[in-house]
């Protein structure tokens, strides 16, 4: 637990709860079970109740997340636009089902209630990238920027790792 | 669509960054008072309460420390009006705070954003800085002795129930996101126990605009019960979605033809939690009066199956209630069977009219407005749309 966090706000004020759960999860992608014990007892609160407003919410989350987060809308105009069909696309594409994590931690699928964007429905939220108007032969397309770039990244990591050696 | 193609008589009229502050200052809060109660302005967010009395109640209340609350989560499906006022026009909604603020007393406003809305809060603040600097927040605010006031941005975290006032405040505590009872009513126990006003972002969009421009300007538009002008939020089946300004009063069908939609079959109105008014009733006008709405409008055509779309409403109903009371919590699940059951074939009439009678009920029993809307859908859609959902299926009519 990164103490900077907890040291931002007054202690014992419950009003904050919500505040410092955003910013823990916002560090790691979730909320690891220390960190709530940690949080209870700086806010003076039992575990119980800081468990409770953490599940209650849908941001929250309490295992971790894929490196990509893609949240598929299933509002009213997503759904009749079919946006059931782009879900099932991308759970063939991915293997998994929604609200699953792809065995390498690439990525999660959700589903979100409504992402407010129904004028360019249906939608799908990839990490901050928005992809409007999408259609089921898109999907592969979409999906191989973010593989791309995670066997990019290793390979320079990689790299990186040899050189390191060498010298 | 760009800023600068927007048009609209009130809302996305001319207005200058900090004249709406600068007008209210030069008043008294009385007069601004007056002002705003003889515009009739109601609440944006669909309930339509005046918002004048909701100001009135917590200026008159007795306390040292008040708040003023944007409420910007936004969550009702097919709505983003919300989302393109705070991106495109953040000086009408955060000078409407200020005005608020000076009204009603309060030293503190918060805005609360929804989680989806993440990606605008480095904008907003950094927009809340530049305020800062021109003194628009902050001490004194532009030399009236004594006005300070500040604004905070506070993150929802995607529960739709939190867009009832009271589940926000209890939200912003940081509990539960669950509908307090009423009363005592916010404009007393609001947020920490302090009067409260809570105010949907474009109420406060059009306070500034009332302000500079007075009210026979702002009572031109609309009609006589709902004045003024509506973000609508178009989408569905149309050529043109995207947010539109028109006055209250407009009619459906002009609404249908001013976005280029074609074959339309049924207008859902006002979201999940509103009605869904067939083409027989398209010249029914968009007003608090008859079709009231918070400003989603989703349009649907011919080949849309409408009962596909009731179950989606229900699914997110029964996702999205809070769980504290059983109407809401119980019903909805029921509500969504009878659905299934409606698909599969598999139903009696009598048991049908069974389910519209708990939704009857839950109108009434339910705690908060999820719980008293969301049967509007399951009613109104089996009801205007019996002959395709009854007749098309092969069930056991009749029975």
């Amino acid at each position: 637990m990164k103490k900077e966090i907890l040291e931002r706000y007054p202690p014992k004020d419950r009003s904050n709860l919500i505040a410092l759960l955003q910013e823990v999860q916002e560090v790691y992608g979730y909320l690891p079970k220390d960190d709530l014990r940690a949080i209870a007892e700086y806010l003076n609160l039992p575990l119980s109740s800081v468990y409770d407003v953490a599940t209650f919410y849908n941001q929250f989350r309490l295992t971790p997340l894929g490196k990509n987060v893609i949240r598929v809308c299933r509002g009213a105009v997503c759904h009749v636009k079919n946006s059931a069909n782009l879900l099932i696309a991308l759970e063939n594409e991915l293997g998994i089902k929604a609200g699953q994590t792809t065995r390498d931690k690439n990525f999660t699928l959700e589903t979100v209630a409504c992402i407010g964007a129904c004028d360019i429905a249906p939608v799908i939220n990839i990490n901050e990238e928005y992809y409007g108007r999408a259609v089921n032969k898109e999907i592969p397309k979409i999906l191989a920027k973010y593989m791309q770039e995670e066997i990019s990244k290793n390979k320079i990591k990689k790299f990186n790792g040899i050189e390191n050696q060498t010298a | 669509m760009e800023k600068n193609k927007r048009k609209g008589a009130v809302l996305f009229s001319e207005y200058k960054r900090g004249d709406g502050i600068k007008n209210a200052i030069k008043k008294s809060r009385e007069d601004i008072l007056f002002e705003i109660r003889e515009s009739k302005l109601k609440g944006r967010g669909g309930a339509g309460f005046p918002t004048a009395t909701k100001w009135m109640m917590v200026a008159a209340a007795n306390s040292e420390e008040k708040y003023i609350i944007c409420n910007a989560d936004e969550g009702e499906p097919g709505t983003f009006k919300d989302r393109v006022l705070l991106l495109e026009y953040p000086e009408l909604v955060f000078d409407g705070m200020v005005i608020a603020a000076f009204v009603i007393g309060a030293k503190k406003g918060i805005i609360y954003l929804r989680g989806e809305y993440e990606y605008m809060k480095k904008s907003l603040e950094d927009y809340l800085d530049t305020m800062k600097k021109d003194n628009l927040l902050g001490n004194d605010i532009l030399g009236k002795k004594g006005f300070n006031f500040e604004i905070a941005i506070r993150m929802g975290s995607g529960a739709y129930v939190c867009g009832e006032e009271t589940a926000l405040i209890e939200s912003l505590e940081g509990n539960r996101g669950e509908a307090r009872n009423r009363p005592p009513f916010p404009v007393t126990t609001g947020y920490l126990g302090h009067p409260t006003t809570v105010n949907n972002v474009e109420t406060l969009a059009t306070i500034p605009h009332i302000v500079t421009k007075g009210v026979e300007w702002f009572k031109k538009h609309g009609t006589d019960k709902s004045t003024g002008s509506k973000l609508f939020s178009v989408s569905g089946d149309c050529e043109k979605p995207g947010v539109y300004e028109l006055p209250w009063g407009t009619k459906i069908s002009e609404l249908l033809d001013l976005v280029g939609a074609k074959n339309t079959k049924a207008v859902q109105v006002g979201g999940a939690s509103g009605t869904c008014i067939p083409k027989s009733q398209f010249e029914r006008t968009l007003a608090y009066e008859d079709a009231a709405t918070g400003g989603s409008i989703i349009i649907f055509n011919e080949n849309r199956d409408m009962l596909h779309v009731l179950k989606n409403y229900m699914e997110f109903f029964v996702e999205e209630s809070c769980g504290q009371c059983t109407p809401c919590r119980i019903g909805n699940v029921k509500l969504l069977e009878g659905v299934k059951m409606i698909e599969k074939g598999d139903y009696t009439f009598s048991y049908i009219n069974q389910l519209k009678n708990l939704g009857r009920s839950m109108q009434v029993a339910s705690k908060c407005g999820l719980g008293q809307s969301s049967p509007n859908s399951f009613i109104s859609i089996l009801e205007n749309f019996k002959e395709e959902i009854f007749n098309g299926n092969g069930g056991h009519n009749g029975k």
